[in-house]
């Protein structure tokens, strides 16, 4: 079951201006059988002014395209044509509080009628722009047809390159398949052939590589920045009558002396989890603080 | 929710009480591992050899090594299909029908493009097969057929096939012959020890057994290459920790579904009949789809002319009625089901195809709750089509209502 907002079904289930209109000025009919969705869309218009003084709607199509027609004849009552010609499809959805993404070209598909019947209206042949396809991309509701044309548009190699071109892929991820499916058929009209290598190698690019300080450092850059935060850590230290000395560097591991009020201190344990945090920030790597006492030295 | 009238059975199924509480003790009590050298898991194995003993019963196979559990009907589909590729990788050709279920239809479909050739058998205006056309192609590819996998019935007209005389006519040809059973077991007889059929697929959650346990059939001797391997279970044939309280579950409900069998070819049809009827008679410009003298006993399509089917089930679940459709807009898709497509309904009733499948729970009064209901529905929808006028669809919808891009 789709999840429908209640607003949605408050409209299915008691569509507003669900009628057919007697002589209407203005009629725009847009979907057929074939698709599953029509809407025929009636106006009467103040020949002077141009606001529509009524709408009304026949549809044949499912919840959320009834409910468009219904909402879509609330919205531009009382609006002039010229105003009416700006509402888009997302004001529909938003004026329904969200259709699900499958359901989208529902409120596309109002948009239409309403320019259709504005064309009508005004003796003019209204063509439509916006083929339907196969929806790929459910976290942003984009279809076969707007990718294809996309790819095709502007030479687009990778999902990568889709996903930044119309945004489909960049959600859950699941429909990359498909894309790569829609890229290997684009591809082919050229002789070319899709390769996933070179979308994966996009992708890897795209990653910044994580910046770790610690790396690539000498031995000495190392000591000297663990001196440092010993350093750093020594009036705190000294305030409460202790006091840290550096032992010793073996690998990732730092072998520190608490000396004064801090050794034996029941503190001291957060004393040494505290500098081997300050340690890692510091250094970026995992580096593990060992308190040893002074004369036994790192062997301990 | 107790008002309501259920009648999406093909769908999924109510687990019956009787086989929760068969279930219930292998969450807790027996919640060893069949595999295990200890009591916890002994009677456990005991327990699912009985199942399998349930599950051969009702499919009147010969031995119940034949029954692997799976984890659902697509496991056995996939299972089934992938296997005979792989046991013959010399044949790289399939046949099956343009009404399958997904299951088969999208992994044939995948199979296509990674280089197999898929043989699509049509049907005609009723969902019936060219048996002419598949012997000719039998006659002609034989050798390079892998597999044909034919449904025993729809699931959305609920046409039964012919397949146990396909099956005899692939064997005579050499050639391996699997069925998707999902909506068939449980609702018509079957002995299939006594047919050709190598391999067939069934699902628990469609006759009263939990969601997430299925069957492969496998006759004895047919060449077979595991999908899953890893353990032992099943007898290696599909490796995985047997999914135990649900198998014993499915066990029950085999065993149920066979004492059930003439009450769902008596009772419920008499109830799918009266529904069909009564609606036919009230409803102008409306049609049951399928062969309907040659149908599972549960099931009827009807095709509304010039309303859309998510329309009419969104008013239907308003009155506590749960049926399910062919539209294209209840599956998000473009186009209406590929089952109505497939014999050539015409596009003004295909998007109006509502499916009642009915259990043995459903009761006379639903049917006439369901009746009374569907005219109103319908109607009310034709008053908001733009191809329905007064009393009746407007003369010529084509030039009626002329949109100025289809």
């Amino acid at each position: 079951m789709w999840d429908y907002s209640d607003t949605v079904k408050e409209h299915f289930f008691n569509p507003k201006n669900a009628r057919v209109m007697e002589t209407p000025d203005a009629v725009g009919d847009v979907g057929s059988i074939q698709c599953g969705d029509a809407l025929r869309l009636t106006l009467k218009v103040d020949k002077e002014t141009e606001v529509i003084q009524d709408a009304a709607f026949q549809t044949f199509g499912c919840g959320s395209a009834i409910a468009s027609s219904s909402v879509l004849t609330e919205i531009i009552k009382g609006k002039t044509l010229d105003e009416a010609l700006t509402v888009t499809n997302q004001d529909i959805a938003n004026e329904l509080d969200g259709l699900p993404p499958e359901k989208m070209h529902c409120s596309v598909m109002g948009r239409e009628a309403l320019q259709a019947a504005v064309a009508n209206y005004r003796g003019e042949v209204w063509k439509d722009d916006h083929e339907e396809g196969a929806l790929i991309c459910k976290c942003f509701a984009v279809d076969a047809v707007m990718i294809e044309d996309t790819v095709r548009a502007n030479n687009l190699r990778t999902v990568e390159d889709v996903t930044n071109y119309t945004k489909a892929g960049g959600g859950c991820t699941a429909c990359h398949e498909g894309i790569e499916e829609i890229l290997s058929k684009v591809l082919a009209e050229t002789g070319e052939a899709f390769t996933a290598k070179a979308s994966r190698q996009k992708l890897h690019e795209a990653k910044e590589p994580v910046k770790v300080p610690g790396k690539g450092m000498s031995n000495l850059e190392r000591i000297k920045r663990i001196e440092r935060v010993i350093e750093a850590v020594r009036p705190q230290l000294q305030r409460d009558r202790g006091d840290v000395t550096l032992v010793d560097v073996d690998g990732d591991t730092v072998f520190i002396n608490l000396v004064g009020a801090c050794s034996g201190c029941q503190m001291a344990s957060l004393t040494v989890s505290g500098i081997q945090q300050q340690m890692m920030e510091d250094l970026g790597e995992f580096i593990r603080v060992v308190p040893v006492s002074a004369k036994t030295g790192a062997t301990a | 929710m107790s008002d309501d009238v259920y009648l999406d059975n093909n769908a999924t199924t109510k687990v019956d009480q009787a086989v929760v509480d068969e279930m219930l003790p292998f969450f807790t009590m027996q919640f060893g591992n069949p595999s295990s050298m200890h009591s916890f898991g002994n009677n456990v194995g005991r327990s699912l050899k009985k199942a399998r003993q349930q599950v051969q019963a009702l499919l009147g196979a010969e031995h119940d090594s034949e029954i692997i559990f799976t984890a659902c009907g697509t496991e056995a589909d996939s299972t089934a299909i992938l296997s005979a590729l792989k046991a013959q990788p010399e044949r790289k050709e399939i046949i099956t029908t343009v009404v399958e279920h997904p299951a088969v239809l999208s992994l044939c479909e995948y199979l296509e493009k990674d280089g197999y050739t898929v043989h699509w058998l049509k049907v005609d205006a009723k969902g019936r097969l060219d048996l002419d056309v598949y012997a000719k192609l039998l006659d002609e590819r034989a050798d390079q057929i892998a597999v044909v996998s034919v449904m025993w019935a729809n699931n959305e007209t609920g046409t039964i096939f012919p397949v146990e005389k396909m099956a005899t006519m692939a064997a005579e040809s050499g050639v391996m012959f699997h069925t998707d059973a999902v909506q068939a077991v449980g609702k018509i007889p079957m002995m299939l020890a006594d047919t050709d059929i190598d391999m067939l697929s069934l699902s628990g959650h469609k006759l009263h057994a939990p969601k997430g346990v299925g069957v492969l059939y496998l006759r004895r001797g047919t060449r077979f290459r595991p999908m899953m391997r890893g353990g032992h279970q099943e007898r290696g044939r599909r490796a995985g920790t047997e999914n135990v309280a649900s198998i014993v579950g499915l066990g029950k409900a085999c065993e149920m579904a066979m004492k059930n069998m003439e009450y769902e070819n008596t009772e419920v049809r008499a109830m799918r009949d009266r529904l069909q009827e009564g609606i036919l008679a009230a409803v102008p410009h409306c049609f049951a789809t399928g062969d309907v003298e040659n149908r599972l006993p549960n099931t009827c399509n009807i095709a509304f002319e010039y309303i859309e089917g998510e329309a009419i089930l969104m008013l239907l679940n308003k009155v506590g009625i749960a049926a399910s459709s062919g539209s294209a807009c209840t599956s998000g898709s473009l186009e209406p089901s590929h089952v109505m497509m497939a014999m050539g309904i015409p596009y003004t009733a295909a998007h109006g195809t509502i499916r009642f499948s009915f259990s043995c729970y459903n009761t006379m009064a639903e049917v006439e709750r369901v009746i009374a209901a569907v005219p109103p529905i319908v109607a009310q929808l034709r008053k908001l089509s733009p191809y329905w006028g007064e009393d009746g669809p407007i003369e010529d919808p084509e030039k009626l209502f002329a949109p100025t891009y289809a």
